[in-house]
């Protein structure tokens, strides 16, 4: 995994290099020359399956960060290739030309992260949520706990305890 | 001419594709027909939808429609502690849910750097076979269902129970068991299971000699599903088939062979594969690969400690601070690689799980393609004959 | 889910005639659902209420996770067929409504119109907690909280998930309310019609069907 990250450092700015496990390794590449790089990795080094593509929601610095799962069936190697992008008017290249399923990731995202990835197939229908108005549910800010209470009924009676708290005072009152 | 099916009468009726493989369907020439398949009907696999376009009962458009079981789980996940997280996880995939929790407490682990003894891993690899058994127990009776043939899934539901009754001797619990938790699990075998699940094991091989006397060399069985729905090779890494799909193309995708997890390298297998993927060849990889459990649910039975730390030392699982870090754990469950991606920003809260099922790739993509010249009456047979289970869709 | 379908347009015959087509008002009727009152002949109504719970044929909408346990509660380990409890495919043939598990938003627009076209007596039995109070998915923004608001239950069954046991006790329990004449939800729904929809139209947002189509 690290001969390939040698071999392709001098093309692609590729940073983060991580080795998780035996056969995953982290990167990161910039947003520009992510494309590139997953075209190159799939079409001459054998990266031939994509499992996910996903992201996650750092609020705090203010950037959402793409990750593509893609694997090798040959050498059952993977790559985690991270990219980093920003969290206001956040758009990304789509990759639907190299995988038909990649259609529907990024379908997921835009509805869920609001991530906009533009000549993606039906990037703007709905996906899974249906008459959806607030902010896409899967960002860091939108709250699901006092959403689901302003909306749902919720039924007088019961109990709402932290777990962790009422899980202290019961189990483990000393600590 | 379709490659899919293989049609043999005269086509020139028919509408031309345009480029993109499509038709250019105008509803109001009252050629066509819109037709909402599900989610309240039999034949379909949970609760999904399908909205086709029918030219005669000849599929000539269609699209996908999930999101009915749509929990928001990984922001669930993301408001409770880990430890919190393990009665969520499994209610994923209901018919096997063990592959859940096993995907989550690796990952967990990885992070941690915990490693599990030895009994645990055999107990973890019991636990996921039985799981495979029970869940290819369910779908076989859903495949016969499918194409008519009722008392299939009527022997066969029984054969689950039976596997059902060995998880709740094991787990206390029949369907959700939460047997697997961060650093082991919560039990070791009670007195007698083996001799129980060895009763269990020989009447199943025994009832599916008669399934496949009954199912697999029946006519109408065979003229309905050989040579349709054909699964091409060179789609399986274009559209991330996974699994007894992919397998039964001639590609030999298992993870337990191919990233071998838990004891998979001690035991004695081969990937079940067969070469040309229609309805009866994948339903006939899932037979044998049931009938590959069974075998390995003896081998496991057999080699396995029979005592031992269960349990490896963990932190106090309510302030467990879980150290910065993402990783990427999968497993072969039936229906492919079920995967769970896991960063961790080092607080007592997951940052983000992500669960790649692989109905996710089945059941939109490629099910939208395959559906085409389908006729309306197989659409089920279809749908069943891609194991698609809607929750692991939407989440 | 594409609109398109749903709004007005212009169809021509086979002869070139236009038609203007709304399939919002054509399709469906706009008569509201009316109280059905029992008969005041006491024996007659017995006996109603007697074959009525005899034959409880439920309908096959697995809503949520609790559907899994259905298949080992028809099977011969369970064999509700016993009591005179099948599967029908279709609302219009169906009595009994098992909602099994949580409801997202979605499906819940889904039940709602499936319920409607279920004929009278038509009974809902609630499957697991989720359906009481939320259960497990109390926090979510996309399941329900309590399904008493939306449509009227005459049965819950409690647990996460119920097991095969639990509900065929809780179709014993169904029983008895109806032999009882106390199985009077679609009523409850016919009179109390303008607060299910209120509720209803709340969480729905993209409202697109009319009030009351069967």
């Amino acid at each position: 995994m690290k001969e390939i990250i040698d071999r392709l450092q001098e093309l692609y700015p590729i940073g983060d290099f991580k080795q998780q496990n035996k056969s995953l390794a982290l990167i990161t590449v910039d947003k520009d020359k992510a494309v590139d790089f997953i075209t190159r990795l799939k079409n001459e080094e054998g990266f031939l399956h994509l499992s996910i593509i996903t992201a996650v929601d750092w609020l705090e610095k203010n950037k959402f960060q793409l990750s593509y799962l893609i694997n090798n069936p040959t050498t059952k190697n993977s790559f985690v290739v991270r990219v980093m992008i920003d969290r206001e008017n956040a758009e990304m290249f789509s990759i639907h030309h190299l995988w038909e399923q990649a259609a529907t990731y990024q379908r997921e995202l835009k509805e869920m992260f609001g991530i906009d990835f533009p000549g993606s197939p039906g990037v703007d229908k709905p996906f899974i949520l249906e008459g959806w108005h607030e902010i896409p549910p899967y960002r860091r800010d939108f709250d699901t706990k006092n959403y689901s209470e302003e909306t749902y009924f919720p039924r007088e009676g019961r109990t709402k305890n932290v777990p962790a708290e009422y899980m202290k005072q019961k189990l483990y009152p000393d600590e | 001419m379709s490659k899919l099916f293989n049609i043999k009468e005269d086509r020139s009726l028919f509408p031309e594709k345009n480029e993109q493989g499509k038709i250019d369907i105008d509803l109001s020439s009252h050629k066509y027909l819109k037709l909402w398949h599900g989610p309240q009907h039999p034949g379909i696999t949970g609760n999904m939808s399908l909205e086709i376009t029918l030219l005669g009962d000849e599929v000539m458009d269609c699209e996908t429609h999930v999101g009915y079981l749509h929990r928001g789980f990984e922001k669930l996940m993301e408001r409770r502690k880990y430890i919190q997280c393990f009665p969520i996880v499994c209610r994923v995939a209901v018919p096997e849910p063990d592959f859940n929790e096993y995907c989550f407490a690796s990952a967990m682990e990885e992070l941690a750097g915990i490693e599990i003894p030895e009994s645990a891993k055999w107990l973890r690899t019991l636990v996921l076979e039985m799981a495979r058994l029970a869940s290819y127990l369910m779908w076989i009776g859903g495949q016969a269902g499918a194409f008519g043939q009722g008392i299939i899934g009527q022997w066969t539901n029984y054969l689950r129970d039976s596997m059902l009754d060995r998880f709740e001797e094991l787990t206390g619990g029949r369907v959700y068991h939460m047997y697997i938790i961060p650093g082991g699990v919560r039990g070791l075998l009670p007195s007698g299971f083996k001799q129980r699940m060895e009763e269990n094991l020989k009447f199943i091989e025994q009832m599916m000699k008669d399934v496949e006397r009954v199912m697999f060399n029946n006519a109408v069985f065979k003229k309905r599903s050989v040579d349709m729905g054909i699964i091409e090779k060179d789609w399986i890494y274009k559209f991330g088939i996974t699994g007894p799909n992919a397998r039964a193309a001639g590609v030999p995708l298992d993870v337990r062979k191919d990233n071998p997890y838990l004891v998979y390298p001690q035991l004695d297998f081969e990937a079940v594969t067969a070469t040309h993927s229609d309805i009866y060849n994948r339903a006939d990889v899932r037979r044998r690969d049931l009938l590959m459990s069974v075998d390995l649910i003896r081998q496991i039975m057999a080699k396995m400690p029979q005592k031992g730390e269960i349990r490896a030392e963990t932190p106090n699982v309510l302030h467990w601070k879980v150290p910065a870090g993402e990783t990427y754990s999968k497993a072969e469950c039936t229906r492919g690689e079920y995967g769970y991606y896991m960063v961790s920003d080092g607080s007592e809260y997951p940052r983000r799980i992500n669960v790649r099922g692989p109905s996710y790739t089945h059941a939109v993509s490629l099910l939208e393609k395959m559906i085409i010249n389908c006729n309306l009456a197989d659409i089920a047979g279809l749908m069943v004959s891609l194991h698609t289970y809607p929750p692991e869709i939407e989440r | 889910m594409s609109k398109e379908h749903t709004e007005k347009r212009i169809v021509y015959s086979p002869e070139g005639d236009p038609i203007e087509v709304n399939p919002l008002q054509d399709y469906f009727c706009e008569d509201l659902p009316e109280v059905h009152k029992a008969s005041s002949i006491a024996i007659l109504e017995n006996f109603r209420n007697w074959a009525r719970s005899r034959s409880l044929w439920v309908l096959g909408f697995g809503t949520g996770c609790g559907a899994i346990e259905m298949r080992p509660l028809m099977t011969p380990k369970f064999d509700a067929y016993r009591y005179g409890i099948q599967w029908r495919p279709t609302p219009r043939q169906a009595d009994v409504f098992v909602v099994s598990g949580y409801l997202s938003v979605k499906t819940l627009k889904r039940v709602i119109r499936t319920y409607e076209q279920m004929q009278g007596p038509k009974y809902v039995m609630a499957l697991g907690s989720c359906t009481i109070n939320g259960g497990m998915y109390w926090d979510s923004y996309n399941t329900i909280n309590r399904l008493d608001y939306y449509l009227p239950v005459d049965v819950y069954v409690a647990g996460c998930m119920p097991r095969p046991e639990a509900l065929l006790a809780g179709f014993d329990q169904l029983k008895k309310i109806i032999r009882e004449g106390r199985g009077e939800g679609y009523n409850k729904y016919a009179e109390e019609f303008a607060w299910y929809k209120a509720n209803q139209k709340k969480i729905i947002k993209d409202w697109d069907m009319p009030d009351y189509n069967w």
